[in-house]
């Protein structure tokens, strides 16, 4: 068995951790219809353009679009809990946990401004003891 | 091409069965179809079988070892939720196609209990409730405040689709609940995923449907045509590219698609039906499901909600079934036994929940993922 990693690893991959820079997430986009996808691809989903998709940095900055309070889920997972859909500024839209705010429909505000924050995954490690850091939206 | 026509169909009650295997399951709705239209299993020319959690187990041909094995082609599908309603879509094309004049469809779901999706899937640590939520309840719940966002639509509106199919399910004896749930009670509910209590979320059951498809010609020649019920329009999309679908999964923009393509190849509009059953897996997705189907226009599903108009006696009646929140929702059964319920309805033989003088009606299932299947049916005579 390999021993655990000296620093977390990516709860996904497009979460990104550069070596000695802020860690961020990373879209797919496609160059000739400006598609923003997450995870990457050969060929663009909206049009099917071949060889033009690049990688390009997300923002940390974006709006909530919409959200569930999780009161029921698997044994073991912490709720209640508010599952949110966050659009980011200049595209991307992707899903998480928005932190810093009551799981209240009274107190979240879809439209609300939100920023993408990195964290410990929860304390979660794989079977190899390895620790993750995970994205949270957080109200900005 | 000549029109193709359900001869024969049926489906089980809805229940628990963990004593019984999945094909004994599918094989009990098989016959009830046939003897449904007075046919054996050495009358049928193929067999169309849809079931999801089997999908790689033959599922079609152990049928067949339950109830003949007459060497017919068999074809196994799997379309998620709308699993169902592409076996019987295939059966259609086969027999619209002149390949065949008579063909059985049989869906058939053995479920266990507890929470869809979510599982999550990959290497590293389970991402549930870190990355957000995967679980169905989650997804339809925000597949429903997206509908909120734009119109303000409210957690009690949400709540009554749940207290209009369960009162409907009371008049249906073969749905899992027959049990009234007042406002009050679906709103208390547990919360699973907010908007959708527990009472909001579709029951997970066991259960099968079958369809004996005929060619005009063979309805007539097998004298069957007193109780046809005629295909007006069979259709399946996929879900075109949308901005957000990755992460939030649009079950709305492929149900229009299919829904104008129903429509448009049925030659009548949404005004024209009669009853519909539409795919409440959650209290929140009938909601979306209105406007999807033009029963409204975009924005006004919540006042449809409110003014009744899709309860029995309204409008336009959704679910009199009970619908997969009180029926139950067996996936690869669910698009059959909708075909089931509106049939019934069309021959006028659906009791005291009878939608009175029904001519036409749609059904409508969504495979997340996304397959979206519907159908339009006819009464003959
Ligand atoms: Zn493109």
């Amino acid at each position: 068995m390999t021993p655990p990693a000296s620093t977390p690893l990516p709860v996904t991959d497009f979460l990104k951790i550069p070596e000695g820079g802020e860690p961020y997430l990373e879209g797919q986009k496609c160059k000739a219809c400006g598609a923003v996808f997450l995870g990457a691809r050969g060929v663009c989903s909206k049009c099917g353009a071949r060889g033009q998709i690049e990688a390009v940095r997300l923002s940390d900055r974006g709006t909530l679009y919409v959200y569930s309070i999780v009161h029921r889920s698997f044994p073991g997972v912490a709720v209640p809990y508010v599952s949110a859909v966050v659009d980011l500024e200049g595209g991307g839209t992707v899903k998480g946990n928005l932190i810093g705010i009551a799981p209240d429909p009274a107190k979240i505000r879809m439209g609300m401004p939100v920023r993408v924050v990195f964290r410990d995954a929860l304390g979660r490690k794989d079977k190899e003891g390895n620790s993750y850091l995970s994205y949270f939206f957080e109200p900005a | 091409m000549s029109d193709v026509y359900v001869v024969g169909v049926d489906m089980i009650k809805f229940g628990r069965f963990p004593e019984k295997t999945v094909p004994q399951i599918g094989a009990q709705a098989a016959l009830l179809a046939l003897d449904d239209a007075g046919l054996r299993i050495q009358q049928m020319e193929a067999l169309y079988c849809g079931n999801l959690y089997q999908a790689n187990a033959m599922v079609g041909q152990r049928i067949l070892q339950e109830i003949g094995q007459t060497g017919i082609p068999v074809v196994n599908t799997a379309n998620a939720c709308a699993t169902g309603a592409t076996a019987f879509r295939e059966a259609w094309m086969a027999v619209k196609a002149g390949v065949y004049d008579l063909v059985l469809a049989v869906g058939v779901e053995q479920m266990g209990k507890g929470l869809l999706g979510g599982g999550g899937g990959g290497g590293g640590i389970p991402k549930e409730g870190l990355l957000g939520s995967g679980t169905m309840p989650a997804v339809f719940a925000e597949a429903g405040m997206e509908h909120s966002r734009k119109y303000g639509t409210t957690f009690e509106q949400f709540a009554k689709v749940s207290v209009k199919n369960h009162h409907h399910s009371t008049m249906n004896p073969k749905a899992m609940y027959q049990l009234e749930t007042p406002l009050e009670m679906v709103m208390n509910a547990e919360m699973i995923a907010y908007p959708n209590t527990k009472l909001m979320c579709s029951v997970n059951v066991d259960g099968s449907a079958s369809a004996v498809l005929a060619s005009e010609q063979k309805a007539k020649e097998l004298g069957l045509m007193k109780r046809a019920v005629r295909v007006r329009a069979s259709v399946l999309t996929s879900d075109p590219w949308q901005e957000r679908d990755l992460v939030l999964p649009d079950v709305n923009t492929c149900t229009r698609l299919a829904a104008k393509k129903a429509y448009e190849t049925a030659g009548v509009g949404p005004e024209d039906i009669d009853l519909i059953e539409l795919h409440d897996c959650f209290a929140t997705a009938e909601i979306l499901h209105y406007e999807n189907l033009f029963l409204c226009k975009d924005g006004e599903a919540g006042r449809m909600i409110d003014e009744g108009a899709t309860a029995l006696g309204g409008k336009i009646p959704v679910n009199v079934s009970g619908g997969l929140l009180s029926k139950g929702h067996p996936l690869g059964a669910t698009g059959i036994a909708n075909i089931y319920e509106v049939s019934t309805h069309l021959r006028g033989e659906a009791g005291k929940r009878q939608v009175p003088n029904a001519r036409l009606g749609l059904t409508h299932v969504i495979g997340l993922g996304s397959a979206c299947g519907i159908h339009v049916l006819e009464r003959v005579s």
